[in-house]
């Protein structure tokens, strides 16, 4: 029986700590910690409630905008706005344009090193590289030599002695499956999801003048000023044309490499279909409002519950069921730490009970994390783009329901292999399909507004804090690419008296609750087959499969008002 | 022969990239950093290089916007850059190798490159209560910060965060953050503000500190000159609306479909320096002027606190307002910054030393000053 320990969790946001303990070859038991605390609730305190989307946008710097657009949402909940149609629209293809290069770069930068060996790609054959990528996809880039060149340019690094980023990789481990030669199929995606990203994202610097961190929203509407005949306006035709264009590209680079890429590799790791399931609950707040976003039955992506891997039920999602715990996280509730608290009532006490760094483990019977542990009606839920095609396939969402069934076929694999490690990438790469093809059509509903004189994009109404009643509060949900996303603002004296953000990543990377059950990522990672305890390869395919982001999941607010308290050793 | 031997020069040339492109590419760097253009052979021998030096990237109290404003970069290319130019050795988010492997490899820099790799630090470093908001390995930040940034050629702080703590840094500053500088005393820091960084620069800075073995010239904050020696409000392309006199009233007005100025919705150009509006974001595409939402003054220091709240117009000051030529509005707003480009600009000052690299690879020599 072994610990180890993997810290820093690598090819991931912020900082995450996992520590396992492995019996015969498998993961028996496993802990997550953020070890990161930064506080940005605290800061927004006392802040102008209008601005409190540029501030909160800074929780992550990946999935940027999602917390920019919780943030808007929630303020406008409070003060009671409803933003102009074209704001919906541009604030939808802001959102889609996210989760697809967010989905992208997660696929090829941050979770493929677990599944390719690119050490291995130096072995293969180009001719036969080309016969492979030309079989499972028509895309153009496919020939002999460009692969030669792939592989020279590898080959150059490796002889070098430089390896780089790559230097201290796991080549050679016996959990690679991949042949050679799709290996170096991997390779040239992997450096062609470089360049894709780069470019698709420009959408959001038409949009919002600059990728990460947009400088664009607005509580009440957008400042994307939209005009048919003035070339100053964000928003004009040529823009639109430009907008459609790199859509499109999305489009091509989804269907025909990355979909095809994760098709082949659960080719050659099916084990995974039955590894990593995790709690076996899933929960979307939903997103992508089709019209108001007060009305939940018409978002693209549906709200809903599935609990305990049952698909014939979706459950309501009610936010009253949302409690926290942190019986094993580093605060203090005055009621004692066996008790959750909902949010609303929550308290934040940060005091900090673990080992007094430099440290070799962490007192995981005690406190072990900077993250809560949130729950609804007491159960853990796994929050994502697995949970959102699962909720959506269970309300029978047409579109979502055809393309899994049909990966399903492709695939040779009943419903059930969802609930896993390969279930979270699959999910992941048909969410950014589905996301891709709704993105032409909501730029082409706005173009369409546009060619027609709608150009009506802030509603300024109550933008003079004068016009706001003396206390307000209210909610803003989203579905960021990592999961359900909500911000919670109250506001008095036209100043935010009290903020807050429940994360996705703190559901998914959240320590034990009082009653000992397990966080999603601890759930997912028992059983999980570790050849070498020294290079735990297969710890990280799973971790990765949910695609962690600790710098949002560390938040934490003292929703009443009292005074943080730092801990006085 | 220069632009032959290195493994970018090869690279390019794999992909069909020609001699005259590659040096066009040269060009572009040279003329970001406001360099004479006979330094572009020193530039193309650089790229040339057999022996890539060493570069780690940490991250502390970050949201890694920093490393994906990296990610965007263009010239060179991110690829380029981890293939070709450097030997990017340690970056947690986009690194291959994790935990023991991940430290290992920090380990081995510091040991075997000593005195010799460039460290660029991403996030803020908190103080207080022992630093333990902030751990990696076990470690604290500022435990990796002082060991890794003490043994190093160069650091480059990316972001606000990492230069002053930046909103982490933010009043309360729940857990006594504060930027590299303020971290480690006594380490030499170039500070690439902005939030995040814009890639455009700390490209530009590292290819000055391949070149020539030292960085820029710098401004009292460490900041480079090229980068943050002018006022945003002076390369503003709504500038001609302000002159005249036409603003953006309301949001979605006519004024603001029409590109007028911003400054009465609060933008911060007339006080920021930065050169977001020719540089620009993501391949030159757009800034966040251009794209219709006012300038928050990111790359000033402090800016959180001193440069909020974002949507009330800049403080009245006697004389300042709408009928106020903007240079009066500049001087008030960047005096010091200009006397000190001035005092630094002729005296030739460069902060860091000339350190050969172990690859012995040939050091050019530095313009005497930066004309442009």
């Amino acid at each position: 029986m072994a610990r180890i320990v993997v810290d820093p969790v690598t090819r991931i946001e912020g900082h995450l700590r996992i520590e396992a303990q492995v019996e015969g070859g498998k993961i028996a038991e496993a802990w997550s910690s953020g070890t990161m605390f930064r506080g940005i609730e605290l800061i927004l305190r006392g802040r102008d409630p209008r601005e409190a989307w540029i501030w909160a946008q800074r929780i992550c710097g990946v999935c940027t905008m999602v917390h920019a657009l919780a943030s808007v949402n929630a303020v406008e909940d409070a003060l009671g706005i409803e933003v102009p149609d074209n704001a919906r629209l541009v604030r939808n293809i802001i959102a889609a344009t996210q989760t697809v290069q967010d989905h992208v770069l997660h696929f090829y930068l941050l979770h493929a090193l677990d599944c390719v060996d690119i050490v291995s790609a130096l072995k293969a054959d180009p001719a036969k590289t080309s016969q492979l990528a030309q079989s499972i996809s028509d895309w153009p880039l496919s020939s002999a030599k460009y692969f030669k060149g792939i592989q020279d340019r590898v080959s150059a690094l490796v002889a070098s002695k430089q390896l780089s980023l790559f230097g201290a990789g796991y080549w050679g481990h016996p959990a690679y499956h991949l042949p050679p030669e799709a290996n170096l199929m991997a390779v040239a995606h992997y450096l062609e999801a470089l360049t894709f990203q780069r470019e698709f994202i420009r959408i959001h610097a038409v949009l919002g003048g600059k990728n990460p961190h947009l400088q664009t929203f607005l509580v009440g509407g957008m400042a994307t000023a939209m005009d048919p005949n003035e070339p100053g306006a964000t928003i004009n035709p040529e823009r639109m044309d430009f907008l459609l264009q790199v859509a499109k590209s999305a489009i091509a680079f989804v269907n025909q490499v990355y979909i095809p890429d994760v098709l082949a590799v659960a080719g050659f790791y099916r084990d995974w279909f039955e590894l990593g399931a995790g709690v076996g609950n899933y929960m979307s707040y939903g997103g992508y409002p089709q019209g108001s976003i007060k009305d939940p039955a018409n978002f693209f992506l549906p709200r809903g519950i599935i609990l305990n891997r049952d698909l014939s039920k979706v459950h309501p999602v009610d936010p009253a069921n949302v409690t926290e715990y942190v019986t094993h996280s580093w605060y203090e509730y005055s009621g004692g730490d066996q008790v959750a608290k909902h949010p609303y009532e929550g308290e934040t006490n940060p005091k900090y009970s673990g080992p007094k760094p430099p440290y070799e483990f962490l007192e995981v019977d005690q406190k072990y994390s900077w993250l809560k542990a949130p729950r609804y009606q007491d159960q853990p839920m796994e929050v994502g783009p697995l949970a959102r095609l699962l909720v959506a396939y269970s309300s029978g969402q047409q579109d979502v329901k055809a393309l899994v069934d049909a990966t399903l076929a492709k695939l040779k694999a009943p419903p059930a292999a969802l609930f896993s490690t390969l279930g979270r990438v699959a999910a992941r790469a048909l969410e950014t399909q589905l996301l891709a093809s709704r993105l032409t059509s909501w730029i082409e509903q706005l173009r369409d507004n546009l060619a027609s004189g709608n150009v009506r994009i802030h509603n300024g109404e109550k933008w003079d804090p004068n016009s706001w009643p003396k206390t307000a509060q209210g909610f803003g949900f989203f579905e960021a690419p990592r999961g359900s996303l909500g911000h919670w603002v109250e506001i008095e004296d036209q100043v935010i008296k009290n903020y807050q953000a429940v994360v996705p990543s703190t559901w998914n990377a959240g320590p034990r609750d009082a009653r000992g059950q397990q966080g999603p990522y601890e759930a997912a990672l028992v059983k999980t087959p570790i050849a070498e305890p020294e290079r735990p390869l297969e710890l990280l395919r799973t971790i990765h499969s949910f695609d962690p982001c600790l710098a949002c999941a560390v938040h934490v607010v003292d929703a009443r008002g009292r005074l943080y308290a730092r801990a006085e050793a | 022969m220069a632009g032959s031997g290195g493994l970018l020069p090869r690279a390019l040339r794999a992909r069909g990239v020609s001699r005259r492109e590659f040096v066009k590419f040269c060009e572009l760097m040279v003329a970001t950093l406001a360099l004479p253009t006979r330094y572009v052979s020193a530039v193309e021998k650089t790229f040339s290089q057999t022996i890539r030096p060493v570069l780690v990237w940490l991250e502390f109290q970050d949201c890694a916007g920093n490393t994906e404003s990296m990610l965007r970069t263009s010239n060179p290319t991110v690829a380029e850059f981890v293939l070709e130019l450097l030997s990017w050795e340690y970056h947690e988010t986009i690194m291959a190798g994790a935990g023991k492997q991940a430290e290992e490899a920090l380990e081995r820099v510091v040991r075997e490159h000593k005195g010799e790799y460039i460290a660029v630090v991403e996030g803020a470093i908190p103080t207080a209560d022992d630093g333990v908001y902030c751990t990696i390995a076990g470690k604290t930040a500022l435990q990796i910060a002082t060991h890794v940034c003490t043994n190093s050629a160069a650091n480059i702080a990316v972001g606000a965060c990492a230069w002053d703590g930046g909103l982490v840094r933010a009043n309360p500053n729940p857990t006594g953050a504060v930027g590299l500088q303020e971290a480690v005393p006594g380490v030499q820091v170039v500070n690439l503000g902005g939030c995040p960084h814009n890639p455009a620069n700390t490209a530009a800075v590292l290819t000055h500190y391949l070149t020539f073995h030292q960085m820029p010239a710098l401004d009292q904050y460490n900041r480079p000159l090229f980068a943050y020696g002018n006022l945003i409000h002076d390369q503003c392309e709504r500038r001609a609306h302000y002159d005249a006199g036409r603003f953006v009233e309301e949001w979605g007005d006519e004024g603001h479909r029409k590109g007028y100025c911003l400054y009465k919705m609060g933008c911060k150009g007339p006080e920021a320096t930065y050169n977001c509006p020719t540089v620009r974001w993501n391949d030159g595409t757009s800034w966040p002027v251009k794209a219709g939402h006012g300038c928050i003054a990111c790359a000033s220091h402090r800016f959180w606190d001193t440069k909020s709240p974002f949507y009330k117009r800049l403080p009245s000051v006697p004389g300042f307002g709408v009928d106020v030529t903007a240079d009066e509005i500049g001087w008030v707003a960047t005096g010091a910054v200009a006397a000190a480009m001035v005092a630094q600009v002729a005296g030739n000052f460069v902060r860091d030393q000339i350190r050969p690299t172990k690859a012995g690879n040939e050091v050019t020599k530095p313009p005497e000053s930066h004309e442009a």
